[in-house]
């Protein structure tokens, strides 16, 4: 093994993906947690681009939704009784303020859907209403609140999983990682697989991707192009609240202004690098985090040698900067040269010719 | 003939402020309810609290000498940075990295100061301003290179420069700026000495409130009155025209950013040097987002863009007092600030409602072409 380490940068190439896999067991759980707002968010944002609706508000959409959900959950806490299902720790109040976190996040989408597609106005000033508008009204109300707030409502459970299923090499670890979640987390999978099929396989996949391409055409062939848009906007809804919730009630943080952290922002870069497709936003979202879990395991334990050298005299900051560098990276050129000819290309292309 | 003239001149500031002004009103109608709704939620149901709160944001504003230092202190870096984002517009371009742009001309200004820290004040002070600018412009060029060059759509690499910027900045005053005095308990700079820019009016009016003065006539007079405005402008309202009259598209897109950049930098420039004093390894500021505001609101005009910024200055400067005697939190500010863009986004319902029939030059037709090129991103 030393004598393969040895090999000028090849060896060290080795040594650092031998340094990811012995770490990966550590780093898997904290890099599904931290994908998973973070896909959901780019869930939002693939319902509004491929149908053709720029959204760069899904920080401020995830960020109401955080806090309805945190302050809802906490109230019914209060009110409703404890009834629990018994797994994954899903009981009444979390279910209440999920749910109210969602209808939220489809509040805040269906103004977006107003300013963007009946209005008309700039879509990506709508978006940026939305940002600041998130952060005043929940900064604002949070203040207000937060002296009365009752305790936390508690939080979702990740599935457990029989032991001799995680005790199978490698599939057992992988299936822990990615099914041995809480159930938002498994929603955000399963959307993602679902969102994939359809968007592929489905009538309503076809017409979204013809309304997002080429909206005339669409037209000329039948479909209501802004019924479509209206429908898929409030809808992409859903997964900004999921996201949103997230942080609350499985992620288990109590509400902070601004919280989000720019995660909305991340989620947008992930469905760029993921080339607007759900499952390639999911695999973006985890390899973001994944440059940010590798920041805090070189911290916590850098590996020996010159392979640790190397690492360590890298400024952690770079881990963090890593995915958006990467996005721009890709934009300017990557994705640009091989999404042209998908016709996948054009998912903003919005013309409302359908008054 | 001779009142000829200013009447003009008076119809148009009619046209032309109407709909602000009526998206202002609107919003303090707006910010009114939320106060009364949220007082009742808690039990303390107040209808003269909206009149409680907005007194003491206007005592707070403009109340005394200085509170109007303070409203001129809070608006010049949304002036400036307010411009930067606004000659983007003209340029057909969404900057909304001025916040980066900002970080990063703060970034750099600082790293000189302290490196002059001995240094005579006549000499420090220019020259970490002129480095303030260099950085701003430098992160300015880099969306900008990459639009003319790639066509990487400037919307989603300033989103991502902007982060960029927060972990340069993060690194640099955390690692190898952070300072050694004793007066440094977290991540920060060692005070800025020289370069400190000395106050010029009241308590804290600092020399920086001259770079917006100066900075809103310069620009006018650069878009308006230069051949390079003329060609900034020109791209902006169609790339194609531009191309058919012999401009360079590309180097002019790179030109406008640049300079927005150098603005925006100029802005975190005269921040860190007029007001903090020391440069903090997490800025925690929303100057280049409060920009974006400033500069629709302004209609990506120059003298907009200073009223605008004046507006925003006011109310943050008020904010404070607005807390302590109405108990109204100052995010009270941004929920205004983005319901004042939303009647102006929804300007169309606003004129058919309220049956405004003064001509539209609404920023948002001028916006369209630049929101409409981003789907473009890919096809090049």
């Amino acid at each position: 093994m030393d004598a393969i380490f040895d090999i000028p940068v090849i060896g060290l190439i080795i040594q650092f993906v031998v340094y990811v896999i012995a770490q990966l067991p550590v780093l898997a759980p904290t890099i599904m947690a931290a994908a998973t707002p973070i896909a959901l968010g780019a869930l939002c944002g693939f319902m509004n681009e491929r149908s053709g609706v720029v959204n760069i508000g899904i920080e401020g959409m995830m960020l109401t939704a955080a806090f309805v959900a945190w302050w809802t959950a906490s109230l019914a806490g209060q009110l409703v009784p404890d009834l629990s299902l018994g797994i994954m720790g899903i009981k009444l109040p979390l279910l209440i303020g999920l749910a109210a976190a969602i209808l939220a996040a489809m509040a805040v989408s269906a103004v977006h859907a107003w300013l963007s597609i009946s209005v008309r106005a700039d879509q990506i000033i709508s978006g940026t209403i939305i940002n600041i508008f998130a952060v005043g009204i929940t900064g604002y109300l949070n203040l207000l609140v937060s002296p009365h707030s009752p305790p936390s409502a508690g939080q979702f459970q990740a599935l457990r999983l029989p032991q001799f299923v995680v005790d199978i090499p490698v599939l057992g670890f992988l299936l822990k990682s990615f099914i041995g979640v809480g159930p938002i987390a498994l929603i955000m999978l399963i959307s993602v697989i679902v969102l994939q099929v359809l968007l592929f396989r489905s009538r309503w996949g076809l017409r979204t991707r013809a309304v997002g391409e080429h909206p005339k055409a669409a037209e000329t062939v039948g479909i209501d192009v802004i019924r479509l848009r209206y429908r898929n906007v409030i809808l992409g809804g859903i997964f900004a609240g999921l996201g949103g919730a997230y942080l609350i009630i499985e992620f288990g943080s109590a509400f902070q202004g601004e919280m989000t952290a720019g995660r909305g922002f991340i989620a947008l870069a992930a469905l760029i690098f993921g080339r607007w497709t759900p499952i390639g936003a999911l695999g973006a979202a985890i390899l973001f985090t994944a440059s940010i879990g590798l920041e805090r395991s070189i911290r916590f334990a850098a590996p020996e040698g010159p392979l640790g050298q190397f690492l360590t005299s890298i400024p952690l900051q770079f881990y963090s900067a890593l995915p958006y560098l990467i996005t721009i990276i890709v934009l300017a050129g990557v994705v640009g040269r091989s999404m042209a000819p998908a016709s996948v290309g054009r998912p903003y292309e919005r013309e409302s010719k359908a008054a | 003939m001779s009142e000829r003239p200013a009447r003009s001149l008076l119809l148009r500031v009619r046209d032309v402020a109407q709909l602000p002004a009526i998206a202002i009103a609107l919003a303090l109608v707006f910010g009114a309810l939320l106060m009364i709704l949220s007082s009742a939620l808690l039990g303390g149901f107040d209808p003269t609290l909206p009149l409680t709160a907005y007194q003491a944001l206007a005592v707070g504003a403009f109340g005394s000498g200085n509170a109007l230092v303070n409203t001129l202190v809070n608006a010049t870096p949304l002036i400036l940075a307010g411009l930067a984002v606004g000659i983007g517009f003209k340029g057909g371009l969404f900057n909304i990295g001025a916040q980066g742009q900002f970080l990063v001309g703060a970034l750099s200004a600082s790293t000189a100061a302290i490196a002059m820290n001995h240094q005579p004040a006549l000499l420090a002070i220019p020259v970490s301003l002129l480095a303030g600018m260099a950085g701003g412009l430098a992160w300015g060029f880099i969306p900008g290179f990459l639009k003319g060059f790639t066509g990487a759509h400037e919307v989603v690499t300033t989103i991502m420069l902007n982060f960029v910027a927060i972990h340069l900045v993060s690194y640099v005053i955390g690692g190898p700026l952070r300072g050694t005095g004793p007066e440094v308990t977290f991540g920060r700079t060692d005070a800025i000495v020289a370069a400190s820019l000395p106050d010029i009016i009241g308590r804290n009016g600092h020399l920086g409130l001259l770079l917006a003065a100066v900075a809103v006539p310069l620009a006018w007079w650069l878009l308006f009155r230069s051949t390079v405005g003329f060609e900034i402008r020109t791209v902006g309202a169609s790339p194609d025209a531009a191309r058919y009259a012999g401009m360079h598209p590309r180097w002019i897109t790179i030109l406008t950013m640049s300079i927005c950049g150098l603005l925006a930098g100029l802005a975190g420039a005269g921040e860190i040097l007029g007001e903090v004093g020391y440069m903090p390894a997490s800025y925690g500021t929303t100057v280049g987002f409060d920009a974006i505001a400033v500069a629709l609101l302004g209609r990506a005009h120059p003298v907009g863009i200073l009223f605008a910024g004046l507006l925003f200055g006011a109310m943050q400067a008020g904010a404070g007092l607005m807390q302590v005697q109405a108990g109204i939190p100052a995010q009270m500010v941004s929920v205004l600030q983005a319901v004042i863009l939303f009647f102006l986004a929804a300007e169309l319902i606003v004129r058919r409602v309220l049956r405004v029939r003064t001509a539209g030059t609404g920023v948002s037709d001028e916006l369209q072409t630049v929101s409409r090129t981003y789907g473009e991103q890919v096809s090049r």
